[in-house]
């Protein structure tokens, strides 16, 4: 498999807990086989999904709908869909503030995603999270996360509970993996180095996977961080081990993925994946993206991950034009009813804003609740 | 209940080790929790009981482990982690303030955070300015969290318990200055619900009202205005969310005079909030206006005169009490 190092698995003695290896061996990793068509197409749907869903995001917000910040996914769609593809639905994934793909791709139904933002009951969090705050415990998403690199010691603690809960509470193997998601900003922050040492430290298997747009904001990848070109430096400091993956080719990303998540599981270590992709909005809303040149956007646009996956099924699966424009009909209808349904939803009520500060009464507050979602009160 | 005197930091190790023994989500971890028996010796033995997958040593990494703990709590974990000190929690403030304390509100009340945040809180002697934080005043002011300062023995056992069996985040207080203090643990199951403060002396002409290690000065100076004829009623109010201002009221709608004793610094403080709501609660029986006692308003000095005086002390407490007694 290209670029992909690793180490083997350390076989700890009870007495060697928390000894961390001195060196980093390396192992050769197979890509996994191509899927078949329909997931192929399954995956062709949530991409479009994502981008359809951004686009009237942006509508949304430039209506007034959406307020604060809000940071769109769409160029990098291929990244979520292909890594949240090659784990288990119970695998946790945590993430930073660009949250609304992972979280479509991880399963949420749109209409919530789409109230959340709108600050409306029927959000994932009952709109007291916001375009940054994506959460849904049903499907094992640990919440987008607004502090820069934040999200990588939960990413950490979630792999520690997996195998805490699998090995001293089961009493049997370790057998998730977490993905933890970060941008190309989050690499300079300490929290970020804390976590992938304590990763190394105590074999949790976690995936933190970089999503290398090469801009933090407007600050190019290398105005900001020593060896931008070698970013595998960093985690191998920390006796993780890496791999590079193209990041707009959804099968490429999945095919990684797979592999490197089946070894963490089986090994219960950590990994590195810098997936190399570019965002084609600005950071958030108000970005006029004087920090980079429009042919430099129309060059890397030309390697869209939809067009590419809608080629790949066109010429090698027999999916016609025809076929993706019903496909797209389909999911532009979806997001409609999703803002519908969205606009729909009723304002927060005022007894929420004391609600779920603690899981129990006192004072003022007035315990907890679970959003709607959860409740099976969707229509 | 059978007679036992153990120390403070004995009362803590049983606390843990016998949650521990009950709920296998239980762990610890922190900096020398383990092999080093704590930095402390709060965790002694607990290494040789619960192994090293339940009792971690951490590196120096508060940010990192504060994270990785509250990771785990939002599965349902119910970590305990172990600041050496909580001035070194600074590090860790945005994990324990922004994850922590708001992961069930952001959430929509899907994830919530079951953990423990413990170790010594405030001057411990001559360790200089970085090492001395009272943190009580600057996390306070956050909602969505736990705060919790045991006394005594007694109380440091049966409030830990109740702060690990809380579904909340609980910031949890101790001070290097009571570990070594002795007090009568009963050796039957005891825990001491958070909210409810304790009258730790009667007395009816000022109500002295504080938190952990100032309570020691407060008792000292109740002896000694007691020579002089005023009889203090001691609160102390062992949480500080939920604060229990009911009993604080009472106290002082019978005493009709109040002084707050706070270790943190005075603007913005416990105390200051405190004073508060007594001035608000009690504006028709007082008889002078809340006094307060805190750490002086500059960084914690080393010279060991210096930080005697620049700490809440008998008698700065007395002057105090005097003064909103009109004896002064």
């Amino acid at each position: 498999m290209v670029g992909v190092k690793t180490t083997t698995s350390m076989d700890k003695t009870e007495t060697e807990q928390n000894v961390a290896s001195t060196e980093l061996p390396h192992v050769q990793l197979e890509k996994s086989p191509m899927p078949e068509s329909g997931i192929l197409l399954g995956w062709l749907r949530q991409m479009l999904l994502i981008r359809e869903f951004e686009v009237r995001t942006m509508q949304a917000y430039q209506n007034r709908l959406i307020g604060g910040f809000c940071h769109v996914y769409i160029g990098q769609e291929a990244v979520a869909v292909g890594s949240i593809a090659a784990v288990n639905p119970d695998d946790p994934v945590v993430l930073a503030y660009r949250c609304h793909g992972h979280a479509l791709a991880r399963g949420m139904d749109p209409k919530h995603c789409m109230a959340e933002m709108f600050g409306r009951i029927g959000g994932c969090a009952k709109g007291k999270g916001g375009s940054m705050h994506m959460f849904d415990a049903p499907h094992h998403l640990y919440g987008g996360h607004g502090i820069v690199g934040a999200q990588t010691p939960l990413g950490t603690g979630l792999a520690f509970a997996t195998k805490y809960e699998d090995e001293v509470l089961q009493d049997g193997k370790s057998s998730h993996v977490t993905l933890c998601y970060l941008g190309d900003g989050a690499i300079n922050q300490g929290a970020f180095y804390e976590a992938m040492n304590l990763a190394g430290l105590y074999d949790l298997p976690v995936i933190f996977v970089l999503e290398n747009n090469r801009y933090s904001m407007g600050t190019a990848i290398e105005r900001g961080t020593t060896m931008a070109n070698e970013l595998h430096t960093k985690s191998e400091a920390h006796g993780i081990n890496h791999a590079i993956v193209d990041g707009k080719d959804v099968v490429s990303m999945y095919q990684s993925f797979k592999s490197i998540a089946d070894w963490c599981r089986e090994e219960s270590r950590p990994f590195f994946v810098e997936a190399q992709t570019y965002r084609y909005k600005g950071h958030s809303m108000s970005d006029p993206r004087k920090y980079r040149t429009r042919e430099e956007e129309t060059r890397e646009e030309e390697l869209d991950c939809i067009d590419r996956l809608e080629k790949l099924l066109c010429d090698e699966h027999g999916l016609t034009r025809d076929g993706i424009k019903q496909m797209s009909r389909q999911v532009k209808t979806q997001v409609r009813e999703a803002v519908e349904w969205a606009k729909k939803s009723p304002e927060t009520p005022m007894d929420e804003l004391y609600k779920d500060v603690y899981v129990d009464h006192w004072g003022l507050f007035t315990g907890t609740s679970k959003p709607q979602m959860m409740q099976g009160e969707d229509e | 209940m059978s007679e036992r005197i153990i120390e403070y930091r004995d009362a803590l190790c049983e606390a843990m080790s016998e949650e521990m023994r009950d709920d296998k989500k239980v762990f610890l971890l922190g900096e020398e929790v383990a092999q080093y028996n704590g930095a402390y010796k709060i965790s002694k033995g607990m290494l040789d009981e619960f192994g090293p997958r339940r009792v971690i040593d951490t590196p120096i990494s508060e940010s990192g482990f504060s994270g990785m703990a509250i990771g785990a709590a939002m599965r349902g974990l119910r970590p305990i982690v172990e600041f050496m000190s909580w001035s070194f929690s600074l590090v860790a403030a945005d994990p324990i303030l922004n994850n922590a304390a708001k992961m069930l509100y952001m959430s929509g009340g899907q994830f919530g955070c079951p953990i423990v945040f413990r170790g010594n809180d405030g001057a411990g002697g001559q360790l200089g300015s970085t090492h001395s934080w009272c943190v009580e005043s600057l996390y306070a002011n956050v909602p969505g969290l736990k705060m919790a300062i045991p006394y005594d023995a007694y109380d440091a056992k049966g409030m830990l318990k109740t702060a690990i069996r809380d579904d909340n985040p609980v910031f949890f207080l101790e001070s290097e200055r009571l570990l070594s203090t002795t007090g009568h643990v009963p050796v039957e199951e005891y825990t001491v619900p958070f909210g409810q403060a304790l009258v730790r002396r009667q007395g009816t002409d000022c109500t002295i009202i504080s938190f952990g290690r100032p309570l020691h000065f407060c008792q000292e100076a109740a002896e000694e205005l007691a020579k002089e004829g005023i009889a203090c009623e001691i609160i102390d109010g062992r949480t500080i969310r939920p604060l229990d201002i009911d009993t604080m009221v009472a106290s002082v709608r019978k005493t009709n005079t109040c002084v707050v004793v706070d270790q943190s610094w005075s603007f913005a403080s416990v105390g200051s909030e405190i004073a508060s709501q007594i001035h608000r609660y009690c504006f028709d029986d007082l008889d002078n206006f809340v006094h307060r006692v805190h750490s002086d308003d500059v960084p914690t000095p080393y010279a060991s005169n210096l930080e005697q005086a620049y700490l809440p002390n008998t008698r700065k407490i007395c002057e105090a009490v005097r003064a909103a007694t009109y004896n002064s």
